[in-house]
């Protein structure tokens, strides 16, 4: 299965929506690091007579409404919201990859139909609606809207992983696993999960940018990462009324988020075309 | 050919629309408000919204609040008082009737009366009516109120809008349906919208000029914004996001309105709550506050800073800002006097507004200063109410005291703060039995020295009157010497 096609490297270079959102969303990962260490600011020191300066060389994205450097309030922005939407994304794997599992090895029966009907009915609210309802419920702040944005992402990796389980189900190699006498467990912690992984991380890609879009406007609605700690939706909240006069302080987090969310949207673009042997067979 | 047709009456219409509702606009007034009352009754409830519609619009007392704070008569046209203080003797209005065709008369007011002082009593202000001993209908147009010790301040209490005037049969359902005897009636109020008030044919006094007044409740300050700029909106007179009052000032469309208001803006403490019941704990959070930078921070420079819980317009004004000032090194040593030189974590909970929100964060940057971690939670009203106002769940909070001179509130011993001082009850005791004006300004000075002291809250500035309006509409209160938005001398410029 894994020799219909190979991992050079220069393939995935040569693929344009892989290479422009690796590098997109390397530069936001990147910030989000450096912020752990360093700043070009303290953002929580407040120093309000320096408030809404333009760029400039000390500021080089200029500074807010408190006087931030705007630079600094993006990179540990940039930190809330990768955190927030790699640890749900996290949490939606770990628990709806198991249950797609488990629903194809009993599928027909029972589990099958609960766990399914479970999913349809998370599904069956919008993701941001249910982030709101949770985080409403629960108060606001980055462990609730953890949980929020990592319960809708449940369903999605239930339903990929017992859809990519089930066809592996019928095939030879499961069928000669079952003769050799490994259980449902062991064929699908051994057989089925490394051969859906590819369908796994792309779709992990692709929600990693909706918890991002999600972290965003659970802050911009007031119920994500609260202050001090700096949040893109928040700062687009804050600087709405502040439009005509900095028009700077929406548009610099504003463009952050499209862009982050575009690399990764790309960078899942361009992996599943370079690891789907079908669009292998496409491109030859 | 018929598309061009269609575009052309499209206009036309769009035309004809439009002067239809310039129009419009002569007889009537639109007014913003960014919170929507929760009933609409004024002897039952707390909130500043809920004078803001009907105050001197549906309902009167038997005295008001002018436009610059000065009591003047309302339902009770003159009054005489006896030589002790005790008997005030008010003699009302002829004519007045209510909304639904009922007759006011003396024991209307005997009925208001009673009803907001007694035990079951909803009144939000009860203590307005403490000191009344009896109230008693003379003849239809006298009533006489006997007071259980002298009050210096009773005709200023009557004007509150705590205290209107309501009928006996309507004072059930005035929440939902309020009827008064005010020269606007109530129409409709379309929930989470709008309320319409509309020009009593019966009123009793001199009619007003606008025949309906709309407020209308637009809690988001961007859409706040944008509805003014349409002129969806006429007037907004506490517009919420002073960042844009520049862009205000800079079209002639408008006219920027900025005045002050009774608001004294406060770091609430709980003084009942370790370890803030320790003076020096107290004292340090003060010192630790820049509030310059906090008004130019939370409010773009409109506000005035104060040292106390009084509003700077007011005559017996003390400034106490200096007792008070910033002065971070002292709250360190302050701090470290009172065994925290570790530092405290405390939580600071926001009510909505941004003076609140905004004021916060800067508030907790200015704490961390020197120490002390304040985390901040952010409340919607309801929560804020239950948690912090009335069960006292809370370190450190930030809101603004909209009622007129009321320091008063110090000497209540369950207000949210939990201050506690005989000594104060003492000068507001002292503070009641006075009716010289010379003396009760003294006396209002050291109540204000008083809780300067203590450092019962760190005081941080007087929430200013941001207002916006139409340029051509007239009349608006400039300043809020209480919650109100009284639209009986509203006009538009020909």
């Amino acid at each position: 299965m894994s020799g219909a096609y190979s991992h050079r490297p220069r393939r995935y270079l040569r693929n344009p929506s892989f290479l422009l959102g690796a590098i997109l969303t390397a530069i936001f990962v990147g910030l989000a690091l450096v912020s752990l260490f360093w700043t070009p600011a303290d953002i929580a020191r407040l120093n309000v007579s320096a408030r809404l300066l333009p760029p400039s060389p000390q500021n080089w994205l200029g500074t807010d409404h408190y006087g931030r450097d705007l630079l600094s309030m993006i990179m540990v922005g940039a930190r809330t919201s990768i955190a927030v939407a790699l640890i749900a994304v996290g949490v939606g794997m770990v628990i709806g990859v198991p249950l797609g599992l488990w629903a194809a090895a009993r599928r027909g029966g029972w589990i099958d139909e609960l766990i399914m009907r479970f999913n349809d009915l998370v599904f069956a609210f919008p993701a941001l609606l249910l982030a709101i309802m949770i985080t409403a419920v629960f108060g606001p702040g980055a462990v609730n809207a953890i949980v929020a944005i990592g319960i809708f992402n449940i369903p999605v990796f239930a339903r990929l992983s017992r859809a990519g389980a089930l066809s592996l189900w019928t095939r030879d190699f499961i069928m000669a696993a079952r003769v050799a006498g490994k259980g449902a467990v062991r064929i699908s912690y051994e057989h089925i999960l490394p051969n859906i992984a590819n369908l796994l991380i792309v779709q992990a890609t692709i929600q990693f940018s909706l918890g991002i879009l999600a972290e965003a406007g659970l802050s911009y609605v007031g119920l994500g990462a609260q202050p001090p700690l700096a949040s893109w939706g928040r700062m687009l909240a804050d600087s709405q009324t502040m439009i005509a006069l900095a028009p700077q302080l929406a548009l610099i987090p504003g463009l952050a988020i499209v862009l982050t969310v575009l690399g990764l949207n790309l960078l899942g673009d361009g992996l599943r075309d370079l690891t789907d042997p079908r669009m292998e067979a496409v491109r030859r | 050919m018929s598309k061009r047709f269609a575009i052309g009456a499209a206009a036309a219409a769009l035309l004809l629309g439009s002067t239809a509702l310039a129009g419009a606009q002569e007889t009537g007034a639109t007014i913003g408000m960014q919170l929507e009352p929760p009933n609409l009754d004024p002897t039952a409830g707390a909130a500043a919204a809920i004078d803001e519609v009907v105050y001197a619009n549906v309902f009167e007392g038997l005295t008001r609040f002018a436009a610059d704070g000065t009591i003047v008569p309302a339902l009770a046209r003159e009054w005489s008082i006896s030589d002790d203080g005790l008997t005030y003797t008010f003699t009302l209005a002829d004519d007045v009737t209510f909304h639904d065709g009922s007759a006011f008369d003396a024991e209307d007011v005997v009925f208001s009366l009673t009803r907001a002082m007694a035990e079951e009593s909803t009144n939000a202000q009860k203590v307005l009516f403490e000191d009344i001993a009896s109230v008693e209908a003379i003849d239809p147009a006298t009533v006489e109120v006997t007071l259980s010790e002298p009050n210096g301040s009773f005709l200023f209490n009557m004007a509150w809008g705590d205290a209107v005037i309501v009928a006996e049969e309507s004072a059930g359902s005035n929440a939902t349906n309020p009827v008064g005897t005010g020269p606007f009636r109530f129409e409709n109020w379309v929930q989470g919208d709008s309320v319409t008030l509309a020009r009593s044919d019966t009123y009793w006094g001199e009619p007003p000029a606008l025949e309906t007044v709309t407020f209308k409740f637009i809690a988001d300050p961007t859409a706040a914004f944008a509805a003014m700029m349409a002129g969806d909106i006429d007037a907004f007179p506490n517009f919420p996001a002073p960042e844009n009052l520049v862009q205000f000032e800079a079209d002639p469309r408008f006219a920027v309105i900025i005045g002050s208001t009774e608001g004294e803006t406060v770091l609430g403490i709980n003084n009942s709550k370790a370890p803030f019941d320790d003076v020096r704990v107290r004292e340090a959070i003060a010192h630790a506050i820049d509030r310059q930078a906090l008004i130019d921070g939370a409010l773009f420079g409109y506000g005035t800073p104060i040292g106390s819980h009084f509003a700077p317009h007011h005559p017996a004004y003390l400034d106490l800002t200096e007792q008070s000032n910033y002065d971070p090194e002292r709250s360190r040593t302050l701090l470290e006097e009172a065994g925290l030189s570790d530092g405290i974590s405390v939580t600071l909970k926001l009510p909505p507004p941004s003076y609140a929100r905004r004021g916060g964060e800067i508030v907790a940057s200015q704490l961390r200063e020197v120490g002390i971690n304040a985390e901040i939670v952010t409340l919607e009203w309801a929560q804020w109410l239950e948690q912090v106002f009335t069960n006292a769940d809370f370190d450190l909070t930030i809101v603004s005291h909209t009622e007129p001179l009321d320091i008063n509130i110090y000497a209540r011993d369950d207000y949210y703060f939990r201050y506690q001082s005989d000594q104060f009850k003492a000068i507001m005791a002292e503070l009641d039995e006075t009716s010289d004006e010379a003396a009760r300004n003294e006396i209002l000075k050291r109540a204000q020295q008083q809780i300067a002291d203590d450092y019962v809250n760190a005081f941080l500035f007087q929430l200013p009157k941001t207002g916006v309006a139409d340029a051509r509409l007239k009349g608006l209160w400039e300043n809020a010497p209480t919650q109100a938005n009284d639209m009986t001398g509203v006009y538009w410029e020909e």
